[in-house]
């Protein structure tokens, strides 16, 4: 069977149809995060100090059940993996941005994602924080021909956890779903000895 | 006549709430409905990553918005600045190495997927907030700060993050939610470092919450 999807490039959509299938993806995104709680910093924040453990909760049963449909529609033969988009690797780098992120997260308890959820639902602090963002960024821009070497350290194109584990696609798969589940079930013992609410 | 003592005020509320019930309250707004269940809200986050890889073959993404909303601000700033639109081909958002992919003769700085999409979030976040009575100014912070000290370390927070966003070229929906979906190496080890680097700093930041 000839793969169906990725839709827009197999039918090789134009400019229109891309923007309103990036808009209207938009829009399910944000309503989603919205009702998940996150465009309320308490929410974000419950995930470091143990009330509330919704953020991991969303995030891995989303990456597992996008996971799954991926490859199991890759599995039979719907989508074309190859063409779908992977995140290029530049170890060190992403590692260095993933610290000072969870650092900046800690200290603003948003992401740029949530923050604009919760700007557009009136939160004042979101807005603010999107506005130390959007400043951090110019910031950046000026900092890069300081930083461009290190930027662009340890490339290592398109790898995935089974180019890097030396593991199969199903190995991995199987991994991933039995961390998640192996997280969750630790929230819910934290949960218990906290004292939290269900 | 025996005088009538006024009663004392009875208290609010025998003991104060605990962090799981303040955060537990949707809302400051008493009409505001309960979010989901977190199960819920990711299975149906996991369906609409899977419907952009589906229908797009690329997934979701927040602040690679912000940044070429920045880059064109600081071109149009500059150039404006300097008198005008005949002053845009000599700016340093052309010259920057890194702004330069943005800006520059072949490509709309502002024509992209990652946009579109974050109008759309605005739009979605708004129309859900609406309709679960959650839509209203307030600012969401621990019991025991002040709404002063929530905007200073708001906007410091986007700032740090913002570098962290750059250096790793992505945030929580580019890398960890879609990389991680796509089991990309990087993206992991991105993710994971956000889990660890949040940890170290929590303690420190616990009476804003706490």
């Amino acid at each position: 069977m000839e793969p169906l999807a990725p839709i827009a490039k197999i039918a090789d959509w134009g400019s229109v149809p891309t923007i309103a299938a990036a808009a209207l993806l938009g829009v399910a995104f944000g309503f989603v995060l919205e009702r998940a709680g996150f465009g309320n910093a308490r929410t974000l924040a419950g995930q470091w100090y143990g009330y509330n453990f919704a953020v991991l909760r969303v995030m891995f049963t989303a990456i597992v059940v996008a996971m799954l449909g991926l490859f199991g529609l890759g599995a039979l033969g719907v989508v074309d993996v190859s063409r779908v988009q992977l995140n290029e690797t530049f170890l060190v780098p992403q590692i260095v941005g993933g610290l000072v992120f969870g650092f900046g997260f800690v200290i603003g308890q948003y992401c740029p994602g949530t923050a604009v959820v919760a700007g557009a639902t009136g939160r004042i602090d979101a807005l603010v924080f999107l506005g130390g963002f959007f400043v951090g960024i110019i910031a950046f821009f000026f900092a890069y021909p300081a930083l461009a070497g290190f930027y662009n350290s340890t490339g290592m194109g398109k790898v995935t956890l089974m180019d890097g584990l030396g593991l199969p696609l199903p190995v991995v798969v199987v991994a991933v779903v039995l961390m998640a589940l192996g997280g969750f079930a630790v929230t819910h013992v934290l949960d218990k000895r906290f004292g939290n609410q269900a | 006549m025996a005088e009538t003592l006024p009663l004392p005020p009875a208290p609010l509320q025998s003991s104060e709430p605990t962090p799981a019930e303040v955060a537990a309250l949707p809302d400051e707004n008493a009409r505001a409905q309960p979010y989901w269940n977190s199960y819920v809200a990711g299975v149906a986050l996991g369906l609409v990553l899977l419907a952009a890889f589906v229908a797009t073959g690329r997934g979701l993404g927040a602040s690679g918005a912000v940044t070429r909303l920045a880059a064109h601000t600081t071109q149009k700033v500059e150039a404006m600045a300097k008198g005008g639109t005949a002053a845009e081909r000599d700016t340093f958002a052309r010259h920057n190495a890194y702004t330069a992919q943005y800006i520059n003769d072949e490509s709309d700085s502002l024509d992209d997927f990652l946009l579109y999409m974050f109008v759309g979030v605005m739009v979605g976040g708004f129309i859900s907030g609406v309709l679960a009575h959650r839509a209203q100014l307030s600012t969401s912070m621990g019991p025991h700060t002040n709404v002063r000290r929530r905007l200073l370390l708001a906007s410091l927070g986007g700032f740090v993050s913002a570098f962290g966003a750059r250096l790793a070229r992505g945030c929580t929906s580019g890398q960890a939610l879609t990389g991680g979906a796509t089991l990309a190496l990087g993206s992991w080890a991105f993710m994971l470092a956000v889990f660890a680097g949040g940890y170290a700093l929590a303690y420190f930041f616990r009476k804003e919450w706490l």
